[in-house]
């Protein structure tokens, strides 16, 4: 017997995840226009084997196919995987990377909805500890044609110099560390651009056009982009105002790297991050924190994965503590 | 005068379906057949049968005595003939049987003696009494019996009337205040005056503007302090806490009632009602119940109370490809078990339903804790972890996230992307700790009176032992002093004989005094059943039952 | 040496008087694992345990004299709270204590009752009224389904009635998802 509601909203988990895919199109094309085709491959390459992976697990579980193979959420995961990594790393990488999200960090945990840490940051969180120098490599804007690309991905030699190089990132903190003020390193660096990485910024512009997107569309709420993007222009605009010399500017923590893309898509991941209006205000701010943390004092690259895998641990603890008043509940009897 | 509108959080936009069947009047349901009408009208309470198979009733007449704090009386709803008493099934989910009583209507419709009540000359104790004399219920569908609602409030300074009727379908109460607004607004200043309310509220969705066309007029002509106010039409604006909180911004927490912040609130059918009730003396034998969805000709139509939901569906006549019948709302009612169940007092409307009209629900995929419930939820709660825990069977972390201050209103589940039926897990969650508390209740006492029943055993065994060391001290005493004085008594009675005198009347006594056992440390509740159970052994004892114990005698 | 010896000794009567003064501050009356133990069996005072009892019962389990399956009318859940409650590994009910059945209470035939006593005397929570040469009733709400005056009755008009759903004691059903359906 089936009971009421009997009517429901025209939606599904496979809606939302297909809004979250076409609202990375813009800093996909952004990317491949900076950066070359040859991420188009990369993507291809994580979707069919996040495909085959879950239906391995399907099998192996003994459930059936559908609705979980058509619910996109394993292609969301691969596509931020990718998107997340260098673009031009080998295929071998993409796909153990990938295997690693989805078999590891998503379904050893239950599946769709039960995984406690975002899949894609455990993915990339893995692979930078187990193969730092690879993740590390990332191409300089028009460097390669498809072809020179394409070898890269599918094996061959890795001639590393001279094709790839540092994150503006890791550019910054290398040349600060030999000496340079922030703004010198910045003017003379060819990995920079007008305000983060060279080329950087207009996949950043994609990520910030899709995140609107999402929003427009009711799939994310405001809390974590905005907090996001609020905490790391705080944090590093004090430090920047306070000693410009060693700190880089606020702008171009938000045009480089993830800071984008973690805002609109990594962060709002749903299943792993807090889920109460407070709740995910704090967790905004926790991820940014420890990004800005590790940008500036970390060995990594990156801090965001790290930022996101410790504030999913937290997550409990934060929407225990933020649990929004009830009805009726409010004026102090709680 | 406007009144600042407030609002609640979330609810849900839905397509009303409203105009199907809200364009038609409201008409008279023919006489059925029987009549099927249930003892058991109000929430938690059953009437108790005072007609029996054969006797001739009229309309109006009462056939069930209220019973108990929240008993309400029960009517024949025609003239005619009691054909049985006995148990039919309910409109209910579970499909449960009750005690109803059958009546074969005569086709005269003949009323009983119909007295006005005159409010003026009768103190509210007794208007009260009317009340609950008459049947007058929620008609909302809670069928909360009204006296009682009336009877908390004291201080009450705002009346609501509720016209929001925001569940999808469901037009009763639209036609009922286009049609007979002046006559629910006579019922509500009827409640106004009863609950000593000095401002009166007629809340109606903005959906239903030629309702509040209606009543405004009507509101005007009466007088007084009456705003009919358009409220935005997001469901559950019609669910009384959040209509309370839309028109006057107080919120009613979970366990408590309006009158105790000051407002009350009553569905404009059970205004309606009142009228009927104190200006005509009609008791409630009736009510307007929406006939609507996949259907030919849907509309609205008053129904005799205990009308079998088949004998009305040809009024609509449904469509071939119908698959189920939905009483109440989609967002809140449920699917019939028969189609042979009545028409009870909280019914308002009946849909039936095709897959194309409600499509079957797709699969329930993992929750993704996308939050979508919890931006729908009205009572402000967390659905996915109420979700979680309900699922789990967790209980006491599911009370603690406050699973029932839920509604049942089904927004959360009308937006789950993953087709989760929510609202099944916190009806099953809520239904399995009530039945614990129960069975802890039960428990309890059980564990109390069996520690009691082991200290008045051991009580009995002490009491019996100082008994039997009295008389042996007793008889010794005697043995001693016949011992010593060994000539009989001057007095010329034999010892022995006053003895044995003795013991004879010490038995009359006890057997005159033969009590039921057992019968101390009982709630009031217990001693009632205990009552009972008395009368009917007198009943047995004055028939005769003395052959069938006979063998059990000797078996001593 | 000597400090050390100074420091430990002082630590060691500090922290003695600390928990001294706990021990007393904060006695705990009764034993609560009995008690805890108490509360998660059904109080029907049956004895299938082969203990007059729940609280013998849950004494012997307390004192390690019993095993936690051998309570039919608690059933498997009630197993498994206990298992929980003691941290114990769930094992299935003791056939020899008897099965779990659903709950009945227990009816007197009132024709055939000769009002012997003897039931009122077995009941262990009174729930039968009734005296000498009276016909005896049960009181329903009271009756925790133990079928102890069952037995005893000369005259065998004591039948055990399985306990109906109202609509007050109605359960909602645990939602059967689709895809364990399925699978």
């Amino acid at each position: 017997m089936i009971h009421s509601p009997y009517i429901r909203r025209n939606a599904s988990v496979q809606r939302v995840m297909f809004l979250v895919l076409l609202a990375l199109v813009p800093g996909i094309a952004a990317y491949a226009w900076q950066f070359g085709a040859a991420i188009l491959v990369q993507l291809a390459l994580a979707t069919i084997t996040a495909l085959a992976a879950e239906a391995l697990v399907m099998r192996l579980r003994k459930r059936p196919l559908q609705p979980t193979l058509g619910d996109l959420s394993a292609v969301v995961t691969a596509w931020l995987v990718v998107l997340s990594f260098p673009p031009l790393a080998p295929w071998w990488l993409t796909v153990f990377a990938v295997l690693v999200a989805i078999l590891v960090a998503k379904h050893l945990y239950g599946g769709l909805g039960q995984n406690p840490f975002n899949p894609a940051m455990i993915a990339f969180c893995t692979m930078i500890v187990a193969y730092p120098s690879l993740m590390s490599q990332w191409p300089m804007p028009g460097a390669d044609g498809f072809a020179a690309q394409l070898a890269l991905i599918l094996g061959g030699a890795r001639e590393l110099d001279g094709v790839t190089g540092a994150t503006a990132l890791d550019a910054l903190r290398s040349g600060m560390r030999a000496g340079g003020a922030a703004d010198a390193v910045l003017q003379q660096g060819t990995e920079f651009g007008v305000a983060g990485g060279r080329g950087w910024e207009w996949i950043a512009l994609g990520y910030l056009a899709g995140g609107l997107f999402l929003l427009a569309t009711r799939v994310i709420t405001w809390h974590m982009p905005v907090l996001f993007i609020a905490a790391l222009l705080a944090i590093s605009g004090v430090f920047w105002i306070a000693d410009p010399a060693t700190h880089a500017s606020p702008l171009f923590h938000l045009a480089s790297g993830g800071s984008m893309l973690a805002a609109f898509f990594i962060l709002t991941d749903p299943v792993s991050g807090a889920t109460t209006p407070r709740g995910k205000l704090l967790f905004a701010i926790g991820v940014a924190l420890i990004a800005w943390l590790i940008r500036s004092f970390g060995a990594y690259p990156d801090g965001i994965a790290f930022g996101v895998l410790l504030m999913n641990m937290c997550v409990p603890l934060i929407d225990m503590k933020t649990q929004p008043t009830v009805f009726g509940h409010r004026g102090g009897s709680r | 005068m406007s009144a600042r509108l407030f609002q609640f959080h979330g609810g849900i936009k839905a397509n009303g379906h409203k105009r199907e069947s809200s364009e038609s009047p409201i008409q008279q349901a023919p006489l059925p057949r029987r009549l099927v009408v249930p003892l058991r009208q109000s929430t938690r309470a059953t009437a108790r049968c005072i007609v029996e198979p054969g006797e001739k009733v009229l309309k109006g007449q009462r056939i069930g005595e209220p019973e108990g704090f929240l008993g309400t009386a029960v009517h024949a709803p025609t003239s005619g003939t009691v054909v049985e008493f006995g148990r039919h099934v309910m409109a209910h989910p579970s499909g449960l049987e009750t005690r109803c009583v059958v009546i074969e209507p005569d086709g005269a419709d003949r009323w009983i003696e119909r007295k006005p009540f005159d409010l003026r000359h009768a103190t509210r104790a007794d208007a009260l009494g009317w009340l609950r004399d008459c049947g007058i219920v929620g008609l909302g569908g809670a069928t909360f019996p009204s006296h009682v609602k009336l009877g908390t409030g004291s201080g009450v300074d705002t009346l609501i009337l509720n016209g929001a009727e925001c569940e999808p379908w469901i037009t009763c109460d639209d036609r009922l205040m286009r049609e007979r607004a002046a006559d629910i607004l006579a019922g509500a200043g009827i409640l106004r005056e009863l609950i000593g309310a000095r401002r009166l509220m007629v809340g109606i969705e903005d959906n239903k503007p030629e309702a509040i066309e209606a009543m405004r007029p009507a509101a005007g002509a009466l007088g007084g302090n009456i705003e009919v106010i358009a409220i935005p039409a997001i469901y559950p604006a019609g669910g009384e806490k959040q209509l309370i909180r839309v028109l006057t911004g107080i919120e009613i927490p979970y366990g408590k009632l309006g009158g105790d912040f000051g407002v009350q609130c009553f569905n404009v059918g059970t205004a309606h009602a009142v009228y009927r009730a104190f200006d005509h003396g009609e008791p409630l034998v009736s009510r307007v119940l929406t006939l609507t969805g996949n259907v030919e000709r849907p509309g609205n139509w008053e129904v005799l109370i205990g009308t079998p939901v088949d004998e009305l569906l040809p009024l609509a006549g449904p469509k071939p490809d119908t698959d189920r019948y939905v009483m109440g709302g989609p967002m809140m009612g449920f699917a019939l078990p028969r189609l042979d169940v009545p028409v009870v007092k909280g019914s308002n409307c009946v849909i039936s339903a095709s897959p194309a009209l409600f499509p079957p629900a797709p699969p329930e995929q993992n929750c993704i804790r996308c939050g979508e419930c919890a931006r729908a939820c009205p009572a402000e709660l967390q659905p996915f972890e109420l979700y979680w825990f309900s699922r789990a069977k967790n209980f006491g972390k599911a009370q603690e996230y406050h699973l029932f201050d839920c509604i049942e209103c089904g927004c959360c589940a009308y937006v789950c992307p993953s087709h989760i039926p929510l609202v099944d897990y916190y009806r099953f969650a809520k239904s399995e700790i009530w039945a614990r508390e129960r069975e802890k209740t039960a428990a309890d006492l059980a564990r109390e009176r069996f520690e009691f029943r082991n200290y008045r055993q051991e009580r009995e065994k002490e009491e019996k032992a100082a008994k039997l060391a009295a008389k042996a001290a007793a008889t010794r005493a005697k043995l001693d002093a016949e011992g010593a004085g060994a000539e009989p008594a001057p007095a010329g009675e034999d010892p022995k004989k006053a003895l044995i005198a003795a013991a004879l009347a010490r038995a009359k006594a006890q057997q005159a005094a033969t009590a039921p056992k057992n019968t101390d440390n009982l709630s009031p509740a217990t001693q009632a059943e205990i009552d009972a159970i008395e009368a009917r052994r007198q009943a047995t004892q004055q028939a005769p039952a003395g052959a069938d114990a006979t063998p059990g005698t000797d078996a001593r | 040496m000597l400090t050390a010896l100074i420091v430990m000794t002082g630590i060691a009567i500090v922290l003695g008087a600390a928990l001294g003064y706990a021990a007393i501050r904060f006695k705990v009356e009764g034993d609560p694992l009995v008690e805890k133990i108490d509360a998660i069996l059904p109080q029907t005072q049956c004895g299938q345990c082969g203990f007059p009892g729940c609280k013998p019962y849950a004494e012997a389990i307390a004192n390690g004299d019993a095993d936690i399956n051998q309570c039919p009318p608690g059933g498997e859940e009630g197993i498994r709270k206990l298992a929980d409650l003691l941290g114990r590994e769930f094992k299935p009910l003791s056939e020899e204590h008897g099965v779990e059945k659903p709950k009945s209470v227990a009816h007197i035939d009132e024709r055939t009752c000769i009002g012997c006593t003897l039931c009122i005397q077995a009941c262990p929570v009174d729930a039968i009224v009734g005296a000498a040469k009276q016909m005896h009733t049960v009181v329903e709400p009271l009756c925790t389904g133990c079928e102890l005056c069952v037995a005893p009755c000369p005259v065998d008009c004591i039948a055990m009635v399985p306990v109906t759903d109202t609509v007050q004691t109605w359960k909602w059903k645990y939602p059967v998802t689709e895809i364990r359906r399925v699978a």
